[in-house]
């Protein structure tokens, strides 16, 4: 029997040090409706459940801080924070895309939709790179390229192993062929970083999909996943309407992904952290 | 003639020509000044519609069902071109082509999106989207010719990967993914055109280069501008103003330093002189051929990285506060 399923009596350490402003805003006491089976929970008990439904095991969207609290118990520094996206090209859709930016600080009071930590992990040193849906569904621009290849300089410089926490919906398209170029930019230095003998492990979560996963999201030395999460190129929409059938249950998910051979193994989140203290245990010990 | 809704002024004119020359058959009439004299107007409104086109005008340009394709650049520019086949994992792609090839006496791997020039051969070359397999052959090609320090062309010529579900069971993402990390550390010379549409992964999928081109009147976009619509204006209908926000232009990514050059078209498009424009193209290459294969392979793959790590626009925040500040002081 795998250890997962005793995972929500697990309980995160007390003495929670993320900053307010990136505290999910939910007073412990409200409830909390699973996407998946419709189970209602306290945000506390899906909180200390390390946002899991109790009930189906579903993993919840969360946010680059919350992965950080997971791994590092607050205990983390982060990189690059200094850098920020604007609207260079004057793109306007429907809104402008200084408008969009605007909106997503005032709504996350993220820099952009990747942030950069180091911390350990069992006293071992790593840089994680986390991505956040929330700051414009996660898109890749060019403050997402720079932060990444930044990760690497830092990694090689101090021999340190890279995770990047992927989380989106691909390329953002207010920055045109810039964002396009962050593939090729982000692909080139992950080969620096090969070449350095640094590994380099890539976590896919919910959604994974289009430029992130055509580039550095299948990259890793090591490739895994949290359950269930949708990871693929083009979205599920677009596959339905270019085939005009529907997709079969469970198409693009990790399991998935798994059985096709694109994943080495997928992870409770419950189990990422002994789960990345075991990987770098084994890279320490080859090195 | 394909005429597009642009050159509509255009396709008058040339009946007019037609007429006159079957009058001119007839042997009557002396007509000889009148062809001379249309063929001048025609030149110059076809100069009056060409010099200012839009981004959209550009992206129709770029799919006119005249354009020539890979095959047609190879046939013009190569000797000897034999066309290898296969992934060796699971299938040969039609959408891609590849092969051993001679430029002016040198060896080169010439690789390419290939699209159909009928409506049975378009079906069949899957309209220029590549499967998994393409990219994998793509790249069995490029690791064939840095085996035997050959140098590698390619020719970018599509609307996007392919978005089907066989391609996902096969991994489109890590296909491509995979080819820019090879390409990036690729001991060869990498020397890659934007021959027609330059549309996101499935463009970049084999453009990761030393020195990348492309043709006047091209494109090169992380979207199409109809994808572009339906997604930012939640409509198809925008695909003009999509164009234009995008600034795909193969000016504006000269502009932007995310290419190395452009290749003049003859006037009207490729598609009006297509002999003329391979040998445009095939003059272009021996020139950036014989530039790149003078650099040393270590100094080369180190240019070719550094120049992509810099490719992107941001600010720092700090300045970005002093500069508002700044704003509301004055």
């Amino acid at each position: 029997m795998e250890k997962e399923s005793m995972g929500w009596f697990r309980r995160l350490k007390d003495g929670i040090q993320t900053a307010t402003k990136f505290k999910k805003e939910a007073p412990d006491g409200l409830w909390h409706k699973c996407t998946n089976c419709g189970e209602t929970n306290t945000y506390k008990d899906l909180r200390e459940n390390y946002f899991k439904c109790p009930k189906c095991n579903a993993h919840e969207r969360i946010g680059s801080h919350d992965y950080f609290e997971i791994l590092f118990d607050g205990k983390s520094e982060e990189l690059f924070d200094d850098l920020e996206s604007y609207d260079f090209l004057e793109f306007t859709d429907l809104k402008s895309y200084t408008d969009r930016l605007e909106k997503a600080h005032a709504k996350t009071h993220l820099a952009d939709a990747i942030t950069v930590a180091t911390g350990k992990i069992g006293r071992k040193p790593i840089v994680v790179a986390a991505m956040d849906f929330s700051f414009i569904g996660g898109s890749m621009g060019s403050v997402v390229g720079e932060k990444i290849a930044r990760s690497i300089d830092y990694c090689i410089e101090h021999q340190v192993p890279l995770m990047i926490i992927s989380k989106s919906g691909g390329a953002r398209m207010m920055e045109s062929a810039f964002s396009l170029m962050q593939m090729a930019k982000t692909s080139a230095k992950l080969s620096q970083m090969g070449r350095a003998g640094i590994p380099y492990f890539s976590f896919m979560t919910d959604p994974t999909t289009g430029g992130v996963t055509a580039s550095y999201a299948m990259l890793g030395d090591i490739n895994f996943a949290e359950p269930g999460a949708l990871i693929g190129f083009a979205g599920p929409r677009v596959i339905k309407e270019t085939i005009k059938q529907d997709l079969p249950e469970g198409f693009q998910t990790a399991e998935f992904l798994l059985e096709h051979g694109f994943l080495d193994f997928i992870v409770d989140r419950s189990e990422l952290r002994d789960k990345l203290d075991d990987l770098l245990t084994f890279f320490q010990k080859a090195a | 003639m394909v005429f597009l809704e642009f050159e509509k002024p255009l396709e008058s004119l040339y009946e007019q020509l037609e007429k006159i020359k079957q009058v001119g058959e007839q042997g009557v009439i002396d007509v000889s000044d009148n062809i001379k004299e249309l063929e001048n107007t025609i030149r110059a409104k076809r100069k009056e519609i060409y010099t200012n086109l839009t981004g959209w005008q550009k992206v129709q340009l770029s799919r006119h069902p005249e354009r020539p394709y890979t095959l047609f650049y190879i046939r013009e520019i190569t000797k000897k071109f034999t066309e290898l086949h296969g992934d060796r994992y699971f299938g040969d792609d039609k959408a891609i082509v590849g092969g051993l090839a001679q430029i002016n006496g040198h060896s080169v791997v010439l690789i390419g999106h290939q699209k159909g020039v009928s409506t049975k051969m378009r079906q069949y070359r899957n309209f220029g989207m590549a499967n998994p397999e393409g990219y994998r052959k793509a790249l069995r090609l490029m690791k064939l010719a840095e085996k035997f320090n050959v140098p590698v062309v390619t020719l970018i010529d599509t609307p996007g990967a392919y978005p089907g579900m066989e391609a996902e069971e096969r991994g489109q993402a890590e296909a491509i993914a995979r080819n820019l990390y090879e390409m990036s550390q690729l001991r060869v010379p990498i020397l890659c055109y934007v021959i027609g549409e330059g549309a996101s992964g499935g463009a970049i999928g084999i453009g990761v280069g030393d020195r990348v081109f492309m043709l006047e009147n091209t494109w090169y976009s992380v979207i199409s501008p109809e994808s572009c619509s339906s997604i930012l204006w939640r409509s198809w209908d925008y695909k003009e103003q999509a164009a234009e926000a995008l600034k795909l232009t193969a000016d504006h990514m000269f502009e932007f330093g995310l290419i190395d050059g452009i290749v003049k078209e003859p006037l009207g498009g490729a598609h009006t002189d297509p002999a003329g424009m391979a040998k445009a193209l095939k003059k272009h290459m021996k020139k950036e051929l014989s530039e790149l294969l003078e650099m040393d392979p270590d100094a080369r793959i180190a240019a070719r990285i550094e120049k992509y790590s810099k490719m992107g626009q941001f600010r720092l925040k700090e300045k970005a506060e002093a500069q508002s500040e700044e704003e509301s002081k004055s």
